[in-house]
């Protein structure tokens, strides 16, 4: 066994060594991971306490990223929304994979009728704005995160569906489901043993890049009011709140959170193409 | 043309080619010195097996290379001129389209959405100033040319809605429109039915002579190659082994990989014993049984199909009608071209797919009731398995070898993982003669004949009763197949297996099974004892079959390049 995991390190080593992006790319999600988890001990100032005395300072040694209008650290806030943030995506993006890879896979092998129904359904969710399609579920659902979390997943399930439809498909005739089939498999059994793990290094490119989405997407909509509330750190918010003061020249409020989000979905951008060739076994020798 | 007589000017010269591919494990050669030449009008074969290195040589004379390939070595002349390193376009601009090509598959070598005519009219504008009109009419020649029935008809149609071998054609009116002086024909009837293939090569060989052009037909068949060609060049891991006309290439061979290839070469009359001379790359089975006459009255029966269908929706009937019995540890063979209906037979027996119609007993019960859909469930799951075609597609790329044969055990056995399962693998690991250090490995680790020896002990290693092999080892090299072959007959006899051998190629249908059915078009033409049937075929459709296939053989009738009537 051995000799497989140094094979694998090899094999990403060499990935690695193709594609230096993705390191950038891995080391930085890995560092997103890390402030998300330890955040909250480790900066420098409470975030949600206000002193009003020391409210829009510009960015100075005591205060890095400046203070806000109710004196509160910017880049305490920032770093302690990534929690927030990050679960939002991964859960919302985790929940949209499982449903959709599932409805997906049964499509792509069963094909037919059922496959025509999901399809159409998935035609007329795709027909909609989907940012319009979450703030009207977030609305009528209730202003809550778990429901950002089910309108961010929800209007992601058409690209799993439809992605993982695609790729059963062009593997459904394929002498190994075959062979599956012949040693025994039900048909369930072949999508969820044989097919599922077979699409994952393709569907794996999806997830990331659909990561950074749904970060910008969950910002997006408490950027308009919608989900988290004050004063609860969120990259979202605090650019809302931040771009009431860009008129007065107090940038900083906007440019801290501003850049988080956009270092959060450009690494997990990056992290998509070489995820596919790390996880792919036939691209190992 | 093997005999041209006056001494002919030199075409293509081949000095020393070495030619280089990068890859991440550094640069590989793929051609490692080869010289060769072809004259004026002359055919040369250059046969080899997969990774020969004789497709690269082909491709770096046409300048074809892909990007990570390169010529490191050696000289190409072409009427005297070097054109090692000419770049396409003053190759074009000295001599026209000289070289031409035509490829394996042709289906996949057509645009899908323009129709034939419109083709072979653009290939024909690369190098003239046609109009569209004169283009249309230049093209219907050509359609004509390859014989291709009702042309006018066939200009407008587009890839789909002809045959492969029409396909073909059309790649070869398109190949010849530039009127080249040489065509490369790079494996051009593999993937054909051996009727179509003897049609096709018929019209090739008819046309060059014609047309007084030379031709380098690239192929792994040495009966294509003997029939077709005047003089065969044999290559080996990038190097030429070895050069001769054919008739002294295939009856007294001088290289051992000449003589192993010649004699892995299943023909008219060897048997599974004769294919492997020692020194293969396999290692070779031990036991190989005589051949067998017909099994002793009285056996009991296995299986027993009645008037068994499959029709599929809008009116397509893939079989019509079959019957047969297989009786315990008997060998049938079900020979038929592509549509012939056997590999829906297969699976129905199989119970992959349901039948629309008919009877399966298995055992003296019946088994066409249950549905394709429920058949994991019956305990004859184990009973009957299935070898299928390809080898690599037939392996779950996410699975080690190992998991790839406990699979079934663990499915149909209800076995865990652990030492039993273990020992279980490795036993049918042993079985077939599958080295146990590659159980950690990954499909595309292995070797084609490697991963047929997992295909093959995946469906032994329950101990099924019946064993169908569909194609077994229609997607490996000669020199593979021999060894398999031999190990599924040495299997057969010492687990009692029956075999239901489904393949096109009839001369390994003839070694392997007792008797044999001929399929055509979804129903039987013929059914008797592959020694009669092979010897005296009634049907016309069997006779016909049989004529087809190439042969090496010194005694075998060489039809030459007698042109075939317009």
């Amino acid at each position: 066994m051995s000799t497989a995991t140094s094979g694998t390190l090899n094999h990403v080593a060499w990935v690695l060594r193709g594609n230096p992006l993705t390191a950038v790319a891995a080391v930085g999600v890995a560092l997103l991971c890390v402030l998300a988890a330890i955040g909250p001990w480790i900066v420098p100032y409470d975030p949600i306490a206000s002193n009003v005395a020391i409210a829009l300072q510009a960015p100075s040694a005591a205060h890095w990223a400046g203070t806000d209008q109710l004196g509160r650290d910017v880049f305490s806030r920032t770093v302690v929304a990534a929690r927030l943030d990050l679960m939002i995506a991964a859960s919302a993006v985790s929940l949209s994979f499982v449903v959709g890879a599932v409805i997906g896979s049964i499509c792509g092998y069963v094909g037919g009728r059922l496959d025509r129904i999901v399809g159409r359904f998935v035609d007329v969710l795709m027909a909609f704005p989907l940012f319009v399609l979450a703030m009207a579920m977030v609305a009528a659902l209730g202003n809550r995160v778990e429901n950002i979390v089910i309108a961010t997943a929800f209007i992601n399930l058409p690209f799993y569906i439809r992605f993982a439809r695609a790729e059963v498909n062009v593997r459904r005739n394929a002498g190994w489901v075959e062979s599956a089939r012949a040693c025994g498999d039900s048909h369930l059994s072949v999508i969820l043993r044989f097919l599922l793990p077979n699409i994952l290094p393709a569907m794996a490119v999806q997830i990331s890049l659909n990561l950074g989405w749904a970060v910008l997407n969950a910002a997006g909509l408490s950027f308009i009011g919608l989900g988290v509330q004050q004063p609860t750190p969120e990259w979202g918010i605090m650019v809302a709140e931040g771009a009431r003061f860009i008129s007065t020249g107090n940038w900083w409020l906007v440019a801290c959170p501003g850049f988080a989000l956009m270092v959060a979905v450009l690494f997990f951008n990056l992290l998509g193409d070489g995820l596919r060739d790390i996880l792919d076994p036939r691209m190992r020798t | 043309m093997s005999a041209q007589p006056r001494t002919a000017e030199r075409l293509l010269d081949i000095e020393d080619l070495r030619v280089s591919f990068s890859t991440r494990r550094g640069m590989v050669e793929a051609v490692r010195g080869v010289s060769l030449s072809l004259d004026v009008g002359q055919t040369l074969g250059i046969v080899g097996e997969s990774g020969s290195g004789k497709s690269v040589t082909a491709f770096a004379v046409t300048h074809l290379l892909e990007a990570a390939g390169r010529i490191v070595g050696g000289k190409i002349r072409y009427r005297g001129q070097d054109i090692t390193h000419a770049t396409w376009k003053t190759l074009r601009s000295t001599h026209g389209a000289a070289i031409s090509m035509i490829f394996q598959n042709p289906r996949a070598a057509l645009n899908p959405i323009r129709t034939v005519g419109l083709q072979i009219a653009d290939a024909l504008k690369v190098h003239t100033n046609l109009t569209p009109t004169e283009a249309r009419a230049r093209a219907l020649d050509l359609l004509k040319d390859v014989l291709i029935r009702e042309p006018e008809k066939r200009l407008d149609a587009y890839p789909h809605e002809l045959s492969g071998g029409m396909c073909q054609r059309i790649m070869i009116a398109m190949a010849i429109a530039s009127e080249p002086s040489l065509l490369i024909a790079d494996e051009p009837t593999t993937g054909l039915d051996v009727t179509t293939q003897k049609t096709v090569m018929d019209l090739l060989a008819a046309i060059t002579v014609k047309r007084g052009m030379a031709t380098i037909l690239i192929t792994h068949d040495l009966g294509l190659a003997a029939k077709y060609c005047s003089r065969v060049v044999v290559m080996e891991r990038g190097q030429v082994v070895e050069d001769a006309p054919p008739l002294q290439l295939f009856s007294a061979p001088a290289h051992p990989y000449t003589k192993r290839l010649v004699a892995a070469s299943p023909t008219l009359t060897s048997t599974i014993a004769d294919l492997v001379v020692d020194g293969g790359d396999e290692a070779p089975s031990s036991v190989v049984a005589t051949p067998k006459a017909a099994l002793p009255p009285g056996t009991p029966l296995l299986l027993e199909v009645q008037k068994l269908s499959k029709h599929y929706p809008g009116g397509i009937t893939a079989v019509n009608n079959v019957s047969f019995r297989l009786a315990r540890g008997e060998s049938l063979g079900l020979v038929g071209e592509s549509g012939s209906g056997k590999s829906t037979i297969s699976r129905m027996l199989c119970r992959l797919i349901d039948s629309s119609d008919g009877e399966i007993l298995f055992d003296g019960g019946s088994i066409g009731d249950i549905k394709a859909n429920d058949f994991h469930k019956s305990a004859l799951r184990k009973d009957i398995q299935i070898v299928f075609q390809d080898p690599h597609d037939s392996l779950n790329p996410r699975f080690s070898a190992f998991d790839c044969i406990a699979h079934p055990l663990r499915r149909l056995e209800g076995m865990s993982s652990g030492a039993a399962l273990t020992k279980a693998v490795n036993d049918c690991a042993l079985r077939v003669g599958l080295p146990l250090e590659l159980l950690e490995r990954f499909p595309h680790q292995l070797s084609g004949g490697q991963k047929a020896r997992i295909g093959i002990a995946r469906a032994i290693a329950c101990k099924p009763r019946l064993l169908v092999l569909d194609e077994p080892t229609a997607a490996l090299d000669v020199s593979v197949q021999a060894v398999i072959l031999q190990l599924l007959d040495r299997l057969r006899r010492e687990e009692d297996l029956a075999f239901l051998f489904v393949s096109h190629d009839l001369n390994v249908v003839r070694m392997m099974c007792e008797r044999t059915i001929v399929l055509r078009n979804g129903e039987v033409v013929e059914e008797g004892l592959s020694a009669d049937l092979f010897r005296a075929p009634k049907s016309e459709y069997t006779q016909a079959l049989l004529a087809a296939i190439p042969h090496f053989e010194p005694h075998a009738p060489r039809p030459v390049f007698e042109a075939v009537p317009a």
